[in-house]
């Protein structure tokens, strides 16, 4: 079964519990900076959303590395960034569309979230629920409910 | 690493600064956060200075634990003398400015001297420097974060600065991070504001070092899961603190109009449920699973359409039950205006409702208000009154002194209608069937207050074996507990262990929210060691964690006695003996405090800190906490 991340601006409570997390997870110290993980804020009108890589299939960071170094794992749906070919160019934190691909300037590599190996720490800690990783087939199922049941209190109200 | 972190040593007049390491023996003795600071503010606040002078020294840290896995381990502490008692300054603020501290490099900032003119302090990733606030002047603390954020172009940069009532030198301005995060109590945005800073800026990109990553993230989310699933922390995520009202004035421990009733009827208004016609949203401080804020829209008046934090059970006695008014949107309105202008919602609260005391009994009228008739429940007088103060205009000019000096240049017996502790006024609740509550505000360091010493869980009706359970650990206590909080037997034990407790969160930097100060089944000393110990590798006994605490507050206490606090000063008003309660369910009916009893209590409090029956610290109790040499000047 493949997952994927999905996030809830809704749910989301702005408390970077998720940053926070991914970096001690991934790299061993608090630091958002090299977290896979942000909450943007706009904090003028209290709205909060995560973003993190969105694992394109097609993903422009793939296909703008000029060593082939990230690949797709169809098995988890994720790409990932093979180290031992990367050379740090930093194309890929160029052309994603999400500002998914970063740069951690301490550990001198590029990062992105790999799923936590098919666990996401962040998921986890996330209480709110904000931040889910649910199977792809079903991941729409909630929407499709919710504009179906505004819509079906629509059509019942003015069916002949 | 954790313990990397640096102090800063800024003076505002010299245009210096001084970066140091903080020696590991400093953490041994006092961990960090609130500890340290107090140790600085001992070391460092000549005697007798005066809080609005280039004497006086700024204290900002980030505990111990802050930017951690420790579960909300957000609070930012600031410390000074405080404008408003003389006695020791501190507050405590959530948000996100703390652990960006730490990322940026630091722990501690201790900040002298008064700058030439409007000056705020950036902190990026290590460096100091100082810039021209001129064009941030007047701006209210969210709108200055906004700006510094575009002067600087990074959106990610966040700022405690002050507002207009901290410019003004209003006695209890706040200093505040984002759109609700205040340290709100004694004035420490007063001090800011007396030496011409008017926001500190931070930005880091720094790693906080984790021993044992793989094991405090599982510790952790077991921490967690242990506070969220409680009906404690299910109601605090839906409600916030604004859960407390409808228990509290249902049962008649509110303070209503001032001082003249202790429970305000008809009032469902207030309740939290009604945050719901308001709210969008909760909004939570760094890394905290109770998101105990509500995003919400003002819908009524002036203000409409207006979106705010919060607002907290403090706002909802402020603006509501200590001046009669019933409605939600008034509650919400003044709390925005309070975050809005920078001024602490309880002292405004309380010396409004004073205010309105004074008018009520003819002692002011019309003339000293501006033509503002102090009438119970005048909603629009309410929210004009906060504008008043902010702006010192009229009576607001003088309410913006403080209590004690309001009420000297009012005269006309004044006084004793103020309700306050060391010049500091008391929150909306009602301690007078309450002993042990009521203990707590007298005893407070920082002067009447509920967030430094109250026995919370007393209201709980615990019984006796629970509360044994948790108060005679770390240390053995085997006098007596009573489950009837409106005993007196055992309740200055209960007062004492708390402010061990509040001071130990302090220290590290965690919400008290996360510890046993409304919920009973949260962690406290025997979970911070061990939590200490994954994060930092430094070895502490729960034991040890008492006794840092004990030697912090001995500080606290030390301070203010050189300043001339004496046992007569951890008093309450008169009203709370003389005046019984005239409403509330029948177990809290015509209850007053009972002097004889009160003082047993305190003598039995002093007792228990090792302090002499005048509450001087005495030099057993110095050495034992190893205090005999203060000041030492090691930082």
């Amino acid at each position: 079964m493949e997952k994927m991340i999905i996030v809830d601006s809704e749910k989301c409570t702005g408390c970077r519990m998720c940053e926070m997390v991914c970096s001690v997870k991934n790299e061993g110290v608090s630091n958002p900076a090299r977290a896979r993980i942000a909450v943007v804020k706009w904090e003028a009108d209290g709205y909060y959303l995560p973003m993190v890589c969105q694992q394109c299939e097609d993903a422009p960071c793939a296909a703008a590395c000029p060593v082939k170094a990230i690949s797709r794992d169809t098995e988890l749906g994720r790409t990932v960034v093979d180290y031992d070919k990367c050379i740090g160019c930093r194309l890929c934190v160029s052309v994603c569309p999400f500002g998914g691909m970063g740069y951690d300037t301490i550990g001198r590599k590029v990062i992105k979230c790999d799923l936590c190996g098919g666990d996401p720490t962040c998921v986890k800690f996330c209480d709110p629920g904000a931040i889910q990783y649910v199977d792809i087939n079903k991941a729409n199922m909630k929407r499709k409910r919710a504009a179906s049941r505004n819509l079906s209190e629509l059509m019942r109200k003015h069916a002949p | 690493m954790a313990l990397n972190k640096k102090i800063a040593y800024i003076d505002l007049s010299e245009k210096t600064v001084k970066m140091e390491n903080i020696p590991l023996e400093m953490r041994k003795k006092y961990l960090g956060g609130r500890g340290i600071d107090a140790y600085l503010l001992y070391n460092h606040c000549p005697k007798g200075a005066d809080p609005l002078g280039p004497e006086n020294v700024l204290l900002v840290s980030a505990g111990l634990l802050v930017g951690t896995p420790a579960s909300a381990s957000a609070r930012t502490h600031v410390m000074a003398k405080s404008p408003l008692t003389g006695a020791v300054g501190s507050s405590n603020m959530g948000g996100f400015f703390g652990p960006e501290m730490r990322w940026a490099g630091f722990d501690h900032l201790v900040i002298k001297g008064k700058a030439e003119k409007p000056t705020y302090i950036w902190i990026n990733d290590g460096k100091i420097e100082f810039r021209d606030a001129s064009e941030l002047m007047g701006l209210a603390p969210p709108q200055v974060e906004q700006a510094v954020r575009e002067e600087l172009a990074d959106d990610e940069i966040k700022v405690m600065s002050i507002g207009i009532a901290g410019e003004n030198l209003v006695r209890f301005a706040i200093v505040e991070t984002g759109l609700k995060n205040a340290g709100g109590r004694s004035g420490m945005g007063t001090v800011m504001g007396s030496k011409n800073l008017k926001a500190i800026a931070v930005r880091g990109t720094g790693d906080i070092e984790i021993k044992h990553p793989e094991e405090v993230l599982e510790y952790d989310l077991n921490f967690i899961n242990g506070i969220v699933n409680t009906k404690f922390g299910r109601i605090m995520q839906k409600w916030g603190t604004m859960f407390i009202y409808g228990v509290t004035n249902s049962t008649g421990l509110v303070r209503v109009r001032n001082f003249q009733a202790n429970q305000l009827p008809a009032s469902e208004d207030l309740e939290c449920e009604n945050i719901e016609d308001y709210s969008f949203g909760t909004e939570g401080c760094f890394s905290c699973s109770l998101h105990c804020r509500h995003k919400y829209i003002i819908k009524e008046g002036e203000y409409a359409g207006t979106y705010a934090q919060g607002p907290e059970y403090t706002s909802q006695g402020a603006f509501g039950a200590e001046v009669g008014c019933r409605s939600f949107n008034t509650v919400l309105t003044g709390n925005h205006l309070v975050n809005y202008y920078g001024l602490d919602t309880l002292e405004v609260g309380s010396l409004i409702a004073w205010a309105f005391e004074l008018y009520e009994k003819g002692i002011i009228t019309d003339k000293d208000t501006g033509g503002l008739k102090l009438e119970w429940g005048n909603d629009d007088v309410v929210l004009k009154m906060i504008e008043k103060i902010a702006k010192r205009e009229d009576i607001g000019d003088t309410l913006a002194e403080g209590p004690l000096r309001a009420a000297k240049k009012i005269g006309k017996g004044s006084e004793k209608y103020l309700i306050h502790v060391k010049g500091m006024s008391n929150l909306h609740s009602d301690e007078r069937p309450t002993p042990s509550l009521a203990l707590g505000i007298a005893t407070g360091t920082r002067g009447s207050d509920h967030l430094r010493s109250r026995p919370a869980i007393d209201l709980y009706h615990l019984p006796e074996p629970v509360l044994r359970k948790i108060y005679s650990y770390p240390v053995p206590y085997d006098g007596p507990l009573t489950s009837d909080y409106r005993d007196y037997k055992g309740k200055p034990w209960q007062v004492f262990w708390q402010e061990m407790c509040y001071m130990a969160v302090d220290c590290l930097g965690i919400c008290k929210y996360h510890t046993k100060f409304l919920s009973p089944n949260n962690p406290a000393f025997k979970e911070w060691p061990e939590l200490i110990k994954l994060i930092t590798d430094l070895d502490f006994t729960p034991e040890e964690i008492w006794e840092i605490a004990e030697r912090a507050y001995n500080l606290e206490k030390l301070f203010n006695i050189r300043e001339g606090f004496t046992r007569k000063d951890d008093a309450l008003v008169d009203r709370y003996f003389d005046e019984p309660t005239p409403d509330g369910l029948a177990l809290v009916r015509g209850k007053s405090i009972d002097r004889k009893k009160f003082k047993k209590m305190l003598d039995e409090y002093y007792a228990h800190h090792g302090w002499d029956e005048k509450g001087v610290v005495p030099d057993k109790t110095l050495e034992r906490l190893g205090l005999k040499s203060e000041p030492s000047n090691a930082l």
